[in-house]
């Protein structure tokens, strides 16, 4: 996973959350941050914003910790620059 | 203090316009969800809701009437003139004077607002329609039931989320019992189908991609509905003496607030509510036979409110029937109370049970019988009816056979 991702989730995080970003590691778990159902959902919002990611419920429904979440950004980082290689090539 | 008679039902809704149709697919267990017809879906990641089938206003309203109404008050309208004419009520001018009002909405009228902010926002005209204003307000509903009958005592309506319809029918019931009113129309109507309002139930990630499953372990959230039902109420020596159908009695609401969470539900809450209501009525939980639970089949709502039934209920709750009707009717958000509280009725009524449809797989997490997929006869004395909305703010009402 690039640092530069990371920064950008922990920046995420702490903006929509208002906290410090030095409180958010990526080891940090959602409880340990006061992240609830709601928070969360608002995080993905600005995820998908930020990233301009789709993420699917299903996949939301999975996410309980900050490494978490960036590995999901980051499969579907990868997935749309996928699919835009083979709309391209 | 007066007790007070449901004289009269109206309901319009995914299952059916009359209050007969709705009864029968309660009792068939067939729900009313699908593919949503009247808004686009195309860019929206669920496909499913429960609209009333191929709805035009040209049965029910002129084309120069239905321009000034949304078609949630439309609904509204529509289901107050089925309860009024179910109830054979003899309007007189002091009659007229002195009854009251009180409907349920959450957004008002969403689909007339979505479309003047569409001219603004996206087409980038200069005008949005001048009946935008009275078309949205969520008063509309009760406004045009006051101008339909020539009603000009005291009415109002109350939005307070997915509960404001039970909130509505219980302010109409005390004020009934109190003596303040000789008769009430009461209930809610929804009409949440537009874009915009999709795209935000959306980005909640609280509906379901498939159909609602309450209290089923593979839940996967709501459904979105529409409809309205109104009831008629009356005290119950006045409706006797002219000789009125009484469809059941209404014998207690109660409420309370979370005060907790914006959007996550809290069993104390939802306990406290359904103490409150059993207090007002007077009676003991052994008494109840049949929850029509909110029910939304999102995860967090039905592990809740099982848990909310328990602590009220005890050991009694394993006795008890709960089931939710939510999953034939989708959540119709400030009408679903009134739906709810209709089925409740026409359960006490007829002596059924209504099932909770769509359900696969027991929870542990919801552990109490609730009726899956197929209604049962049952002859029971008292039935309550659950809602409680986004913000915490908790309406239950009781009711008793006639």
């Amino acid at each position: 996973m690039s640092e530069e991702l990371i920064q950008r989730v922990r920046n995420i995080i702490a903006n929509t959350q208002r906290i410090p970003v030095e409180k958010i590691t990526i080891d940090s778990s959602f409880a340990e941050l006061g992240i609830d159902s709601m928070d969360g959902v608002n995080i993905l919002f600005a995820l998908e914003n930020e990233f301009n990611i789709t993420i699917p419920d299903e996949a939301a429904k999975q996410i309980r910790n900050v490494r978490q979440m960036m590995e999901g950004v980051e499969r579907l980082i990868a997935g749309g620059a996928a699919d835009t290689a083979a709309v391209t090539s | 203090m007066q007790r007070v008679a449901v004289t009269g039902i109206g309901v319009i809704c995914a299952l059916g316009r009359t209050t007969g149709e709705f009864g029968r697919a309660l009792r068939e267990g067939r729900s009313g969800i699908g593919p949503i017809q009247s808004a686009d879906c195309s860019n929206v990641r669920f496909r499913n809701g429960a609209e009333v089938p191929a709805y035009d206003h040209r049965p029910y309203f002129d084309d120069k009437h239905a321009d000034f109404i949304d078609r949630f008050a439309q609904f509204a309208v529509i289901a107050a003139r089925e309860a009024t004419l179910d109830a054979g009520i003899e309007w007189t001018p002091e009659l007229r004077e002195n009854a009251g009002i009180v409907t349920g909405s959450c957004v008002g009228g969403q689909s007339t607002e979505d479309a003047g902010f569409h001219n603004v926002y996206k087409l980038g005209l200069n005008r949005v329609h001048p009946l935008t204003i009275p078309k949205t307000m969520a008063n509309a509903g009760a406004s045009h039931i006051s101008m339909e009958f020539g009603i000009t005592g005291p009415s109002y309506t109350i939005s307070t989320a997915c509960s404001s319809a039970s909130h509505a029918i219980g302010q109409a019931f005390w004020m009934v019992r109190n003596g303040m009113a000789p008769l009430a129309i009461a209930g809610g109507s929804e009409a949440p189908f537009s874009f915009g309002i999709l795209k935000a139930w959306e980005a909640l990630r609280v509906v379901s991609p498939d159909t609602c499953r309450p209290f089923s372990k593979d839940r996967s959230g709501m459904v979105l509905g529409e409809g309205a039902a109104m009831l008629v109420l009356e005290p119950l020596e006045a409706a006797q003496a002219r000789g009125a159908r009484i469809h059941a009695e209404i014998v207690g609401f109660g409420m309370s607030s979370d005060a907790s969470h914006i959007t996550q539900p809290s069993a104390d809450g939802a306990a406290r509510a359904m103490r409150a209501t059993l207090c007002d009525a007077r009676i003991t939980p052994e008494a109840v036979a049949y929850i029509n639970a909110h029910g939304t089949g999102t995860q967090a709502n039905d592990s809740s409110e099982t848990a909310a039934i328990r602590a009220v209920f005890g050991p009694y709750a394993e006795r008890l029937a709960v089931s939710s009707t939510k999953s034939m009717h989708g959540h119709a958000l400030g009408a679903a109370g009134a739906l709810e509280a209709a089925a409740a009725i026409l359960a006490l009524r007829d002596g059924f049970l209504p099932p909770t449809a769509n359900f696969n797989e027991p929870d542990p997490q919801c552990d109490l019988d609730v009726v899956p997929n197929v209604s049962r006869n049952a002859d029971f004395e008292y039935a309550l009816s659950n809602s409680f909305a986004f913000g915490g703010l908790n309406a239950v009402l009781a009711f008793r056979k006639a």
